[in-house]
Formats: C-alpha cells, sequence, structure tokens
C-alpha cells in the first residue's frame, strides 16, 4: 500500500475483494443452505438467535475494530431494539378478550398482576406496528447519539467510556427490573403470540423468521462494509491509530465517533428485534453488563476487524457455549474466561487473524502445489 | 415524601440512614482504595477486583472455620489473623495475575480490560467448585454483635462500627504507603514519568508488580471485613464493581482524597434514598446522577494535575 495515496485503494477497488467475496460467499452458503438443510426446526430456531447476537457483533466491528471504541453496553441497544418490538407484540397479544379473566382486561398480564389498571402513556403509541419499527431503531439510536455526544464531544474515550457505557447497561437493568409494573421485571416481556395476525410461535413461522433475519444480516452486513469501503471508513482507522493526526487535519473526530457509535446501536437494535421475534420474550437477561461484555468476546474470537469473521465467531462461541453447557456445565464458564484471555494475548485478530496468517498461506502454497503437478505431465 | 414525618422522627431517620450509608460507604471505600491504586495509579482497568475480595472473604471464612476447630479460645480475635491472611492471598494472587497476564497488555487498555474479566470468570466459577454455588456466612465474634443505643430512636450495631474504623484505618495505612513512604514516592514518579522514574533508576516493572500486589490485597481486606456485615457468594464481587468504578471514576482517578469524598456522597445518596424511594429507584437514581456528572465532568471531583 502506498504511503503517499491511502485512499486511491478504497476508491478504485471492487466493493469485495476476492477473499472478502469468497467468505461472503462461504458464509451466505452455510447461513441460506448448510444450516436449514442439516439442522431441526428447534436448532435452526438457535442458531437464528445466535444470528441476532451477531448484528451486535458487526456493530462492534465497525465501533471497536474500526474505531477504537469499546462499548461494553451494546446490550442496551439490544435490548431496547427488543424491548421496542415486544411492547407492541405484547398489546398485541392482550386483546380485551384474550385477557378478560384479568381484573383489567385489555392490558399486559404483568401489568394487571402489578395492580395497574390503566395502560401508561408511554405504551399508547406501541398499539401501531409502524411507529413500533420506527422505535426499534430510532430509541436506541438517539440514546446512542445522546452518550456519545456527552462522552466525544469532551473527548472522553477509551476506558472511561467502556467503564461509563457499562455502568448505563447495569442502570437499565435495575431500572426494568424495578419498574416491573411497566416493563415486566425479571421476566421480562413473555408470552408473544402474533404479529399483525400472523402467528409467529409454529416451526414454520420460525424458519421464515430464520431467513429474514438472515437477510437483514447480510444488509448489515453490506451497510457495514459501505462504511469501511468509503473514505470515513479510513478516517476511522486513522482515528484509531493517531487520533491527534485526524483531528489536526481538520477533521470532527466527535462527528465520526458519534456516527459509528449510532450505527453499531441501530445494528444491535435490529438484532435484538429479531431476538424478540424469534424467540419470542425479552428479558433483561439480555440487557445488562455480562451479555453485554459476551458480545464483546462474540466479536473479539471472530476477529475485531473483519465482518464475516464476527459472524463466525458468534456462530462459534454459542454453538460451544451449548454444547458445553448441556454436557459440562462447570468447564463453560473457564473456557470462557480462558478464551477471554487467549483471544488478548495469543490471537488478538481472533479467527480472521488465524486464518490470514496460518490457513490461507497454507492453502495458497497447496493450491500452487497442484497447479505446479497439474502442469508438469504436459511439459 | 417529607410531609407524613414528624421532625423528630425525620432526624432519626436521617441518623439512621445516614449511618446505614456510613457502612456502606466504607465497604466502597475499602473497594474503592484498592481500585484507586491500580485504575488511578497505573491505569489498568481490573475487572477481577471484585472477585479479589471475594478471595479476602473467603480466606475469612476458611480463617474462622480453622479458629473454631483447632483455636476456640482465641476465637475472638480470629478477624484480624484472617485481615492479614486475605491481604497476602489477595496480593499474591495479584501479583501472579500481574505477572502473568497485565504486564504484557499496558499498552493495550481496552485489552486488559477483556483479559481481566476472563480472570473474574475464572475465578468466580473456581469458588463455585470449590466453595460451593450458595453463600457461606462467618460466625462473627461475639464481641461485635450487638449495638449502641444512643436515643430510643437510634441504635448503631458494633460490627458496622467496626467495619467502618477498619476503613478509616485502611485509608490512612495507605495514604502514609502512598505519600509518605518511599515506595510511594517510586509509585508516584512512575505515574508521573516512566521513562524518567527508569532513568533515575526504579526498577518500573517491579513497581509495578507490587502496586498492582497492594492494590489487589486491599480488595482482600476489603473482603475480610465484608464478611462482619454480609454473607459471601461466587458473584458477590460482580455485584460491587461497576459502583466501586464509579465511585473511582467520580471521584477523579489517581486521587485518594477525591475517592473518599465520592464514596462519601454516593453512599449517603442512595441510603437517604433507599428509605422514600424503593431500592432500585434510589439505586438508579444515585447511580443516573453520579453517570452525569462524570459526563459533564469526566475528570472528576478532585482532577490529578499531570500532563499526560
Amino acid at each position: 500500500m502506498s504511503l503517499l495515496s491511502p485512499s486511491t485503494e478504497g476508491r478504485t477497488g471492487a466493493f469485495l475483494n476476492r477473499t472478502e467475496l469468497a467468505g461472503t460467499v462461504v458464509l451466505a452458503l452455510f447461513i441460506f443452505v448448510v444450516l436449514p438443510l442439516v439442522l431441526d426446526p428447534f436448532r435452526l430456531n438457535m442458531f437464528g438467535k445466535y444470528l441476532t447476537y451477531a448484528f451486535v457483533a458487526v456493530g462492534l466491528v465497525l465501533c471497536w475494530g474500526a474505531g477504537g471504541i469499546l462499548s461494553l453496553g451494546q446490550g442496551v441497544f439490544f435490548g431496547l431494539g427488543g424491548y421496542a418490538l415486544a411492547m407492541f407484540l405484547k398489546l398485541e397479544a392482550s386483546t380485551p378478550e384474550a385477557t378478560k379473566i384479568q381484573s383489567t382486561p385489555g392490558i399486559p398480564d404483568f401489568m394487571d398482576w402489578n395492580q395497574i389498571t390503566q395502560l401508561p402513556l408511554w405504551w399508547q403509541p406501541f398499539h401501531s406496528l409502524g411507529f413500533s419499527l420506527v422505535a426499534v431503531v430510532a430509541v436506541p439510536v438517539f440514546f446512542a447519539f445522546v452518550i456519545g455526544t456527552a462522552m466525544f464531544r469532551r473527548r472522553v474515550g477509551g476506558v472511561y467510556f467502556s467503564i461509563i457505557t457499562q455502568a448505563i447497561a447495569a442502570i437499565l437493568t435495575i431500572l426494568i427490573i424495578g419498574q416491573q409494573g411497566y416493563t415486566g421485571g425479571v421476566n421480562g416481556i413473555t408470552d408473544l403470540r402474533t404479529l399483525k395476525g400472523w402467528d409467529i410461535r409454529p416451526d414454520g413461522a420460525k424458519e421464515v423468521l430464520y431467513f429474514v433475519n438472515a437477510a437483514l444480516l447480510f444488509v448489515c452486513l453490506a451497510i457495514a462494509q459501505l462504511i469501511r469501503r468509503s473514505k470515513l471508513g479510513r478516517l476511522l482507522i486513522a482515528m484509531r491509530d493517531q487520533e491527534d493526526r485526524v483531528r489536526f487535519s481538520g477533521y470532527d473526530v466527535a462527528s465520526l465517533k458519534i456516527f459509528i457509535f449510532c450505527v453499531g446501536a441501530a445494528f444491535a437494535a435490529i438484532g435484538g428485534a429479531m431476538f424478540t421475534l424469534q424467540v419470542g420474550f425479552m428479558s433483561p437477561t439480555f440487557v445488562g453488563i455480562v451479555p453485554s461484555i459476551e458480545m464483546v468476546i462474540f466479536c473479539a474470537v471472530g476477529g475485531r476487524n473483519s465482518l464475516i469473521g464476527a459472524v463466525w465467531g458468534t456462530l462459534l462461541v454459542n454453538w460451544a457455549k451449548t454444547a458445553f453447557s448441556e454436557t459440562f456445565p462447570e468447564l463453560w464458564q473457564f473456557g470462557l474466561g480462558a478464551l477471554f484471555i487467549a483471544v488478548v494475548l495469543v490471537f488478538p485478530n481472533g479467527l480472521a487473524g488465524i486464518w490470514t496468517t496460518h490457513v490461507a498461506p497454507v492453502l495458497a502454497r497447496l493450491l500452487a502445489r497442484g497447479e505446479s503437478k497439474s502442469t508438469t505431465p504436459a511439459e | 415524601m417529607f410531609a407524613d414525618y414528624s421532625w423528630g422522627d425525620l432526624m432519626s431517620i436521617f441518623a439512621m440512614q445516614g449511618f446505614a450509608g456510613l457502612i456502606l460507604f466504607s465497604v466502597y471505600v475499602l473497594m474503592a482504595l484498592g481500585l484507586a491504586i491500580i485504575f488511578g495509579q497505573m491505569g489498568v482497568i481490573n475487572m477481577a477486583h471484585g472477585e479479589f475480595m471475594i478471595l479476602g472473604a473467603y480466606v475469612t471464612y476458611l480463617t474462622s472455620k480453622l479458629f473454631a476447630a483447632f483455636l476456640p479460645g482465641l476465637f475472638g480475635l480470629y478477624f484480624f489473623v484472617a485481615m492479614i491472611l486475605a491481604f497476602i492471598a489477595s496480593g499474591g494472587l495479584g501479583m501472579a495475575v500481574e505477572w502473568l497476564l497485565i504486564r504484557h497488555l499496558y499498552k493495550r487498555p481496552l485489552d486488559t480490560l477483556l483479559a481481566t474479566w476472563g480472570v473474574s470468570l475464572i475465578l468466580q466459577q473456581l469458588y463455585r467448585t470449590v466453595f460451593g454455588a450458595r453463600e457461606v456466612g462467618v460466625e462473627i465474634p461475639q464481641w461485635m454483635m450487638g449495638s449502641l443505643t444512643l436515643t430510643d430512636t437510634i441504635e448503631i450495631p458494633i460490627n458496622g462500627l467496626f467495619v467502618m474504623v477498619l476503613a478509616i484505618g485502611i485509608s490512612v495505612a495507605i495514604y502514609v504507603l502512598m505519600y509518605r513512604s518511599g515506595w510511594g514516592l517510586q509509585v508516584r514518579a512512575v505515574v508521573a514519568n516512566r521513562a524518567m522514574a527508569d532513568a533515575v533508576g526504579i526498577n518500573t516493572a517491579r513497581t509495578d508488580r507490587l502496586t498492582f500486589g497492594v492494590g489487589c490485597g486491599v480488595a482482600g481486606v476489603a473482603g475480610a471485613a465484608f464478611t462482619m456485615i454480609g454473607s459471601t457468594g461466587p458473584t458477590a464481587g460482580q455485584l460491587y464493581i461497576v459502583d466501586t468504578f464509579l465511585v473511582v471514576v467520580f471521584g477523579g482517578a489517581g486521587n485518594l482524597l477525591g475517592t473518599i469524598v465520592s464514596a462519601f456522597s454516593i453512599s449517603q445518596g442512595q441510603s437517604i434514598l433507599e428509605f422514600f424511594l424503593s431500592g432500585s429507584t434510589a439505586k438508579v437514581l444515585t447511580l443516573l446522577t453520579v453517570v452525569i456528572i462524570v459526563m459533564v465532568r469526566p475528570q472528576g471531583l478532585f482532577a490529578l494535575k499531570l500532563r499526560k
């Protein structure tokens, strides 16, 4: 790469280079063809759930891998997106006929249990699907914008940002659990049934949702790739490595950071909403500190600089988590802890890094040898 | 919210809640002091800090069992032995973690955060495997039970008082260590200018390891003190870690006085609010206020004047 014209590659190169294209095709084949063919509906739904975390991981590749902003509160955005949709679905499930045994029919069951007799004002707009879908993205992005503006305009970054986002995740969890009359408390919003009359519970519906989810993930991947290929993407990397130089070159570093943080939040929110649809509930377990940090490890295992890697990392860690917790629940916690340490000390670029430094050269050599062998008899 | 109470009631409430807040304050101070040393002086985020504290608590638990079994006559004094053992255990483990892990990551603070989170997960599971998932409580020595009755409505539990005294004692000890001892001078020199400290012959690597060890050791003592007012479970450390980080950041990282002032305001605010509102609302309001203040004033209450 030429030092004098660092952006020419971005401008003249293709949208995806050959390796990236091959990686995308393989991933698409795996998600759209292999998994649905191999897995039974229960397991497919489970992988669908994992893929919703991949949205968060892809957002983290942009924020953390490219921008150097480590948010430990992505669960907040995942949760807000998920709750926004869950509120709509809950209201649809709480028709006066379906809830006529309650003392106040027509309101969600957990409100009735908490002696609330009227739907709170801020729940009212969630009767509308259009509003809810906008809220899924708009509410988390608004929060990300406020947090980002408050922090980045004052040039707070690095570990301070991580701690504050973590604190926000803790606050939101305590708030949701504490206000159980309005939020469903620890159990979250459960027993979701239909989306505009379409039952989301049977296997067939879950299969459809799986494909919708996977398609949305690829849309997000495309957007993320677009950002990475653009001048903005290059600025982000420059900012990560030498923030002051970018600032002295006249760029508004804070705006760049706020923008990418909002994009990450939007991705996480879409993932959260798809989670609600596929799993059928949303609870504070997916908002707090522990899930938020776990989402970072999905991204780190895949490779913090690789969009495709992040998806693989998410699938791999979650699959391992399920497999281990089913057989050796004690070992999983040790394994996860070791994974955090290993991913930092031993392979900081994750699976993608292992691939490019160890697997790809060997593969290239093997291919080259194969080609030379096939050409020798002809001579 | 004050209308339902008479003036005398209010005073008693403030006194009692204020004292409950003082106990919370002591716990915060003990936990935050260790963190203030590690995060404030070294800039290292140690997410496993809570687990170092819990290690101290488990050491205290084991010591109390040993004293009950072999030295029942000296049972009243076991806590002081336990405190020293807790300091050694947590400090030793801290130095090992520093040597194995953290010294490779001083230039990558965000990665330190992830790696120490991994350490905390491993320690948590280790505690669960060794001590079981249930919370354990230690038997408090006789002299620490009961309470002092000041007036008809105000009573002060002795164990709480003891933890407070301990917090004050350890704060003073750390102040002396950091600002009045040769070693403290070395630590502050390394913080102020690592290259220069190295050049004048301070062994910076050794200073780092010792600083980290002392910070973790103080966390161990905090854990020992913690057993006097509550029970210990494998994940108890995680409950306090965010609060503690906020205490340190709010006070201004690297400033011991700031840490104490911020621990005081956060704990008092929280425990007085707790009486009038529900516990969770009080916590949310306190944390939210702190987060907003830190956003507005990122350098914390007391900024350390330092050229970075």
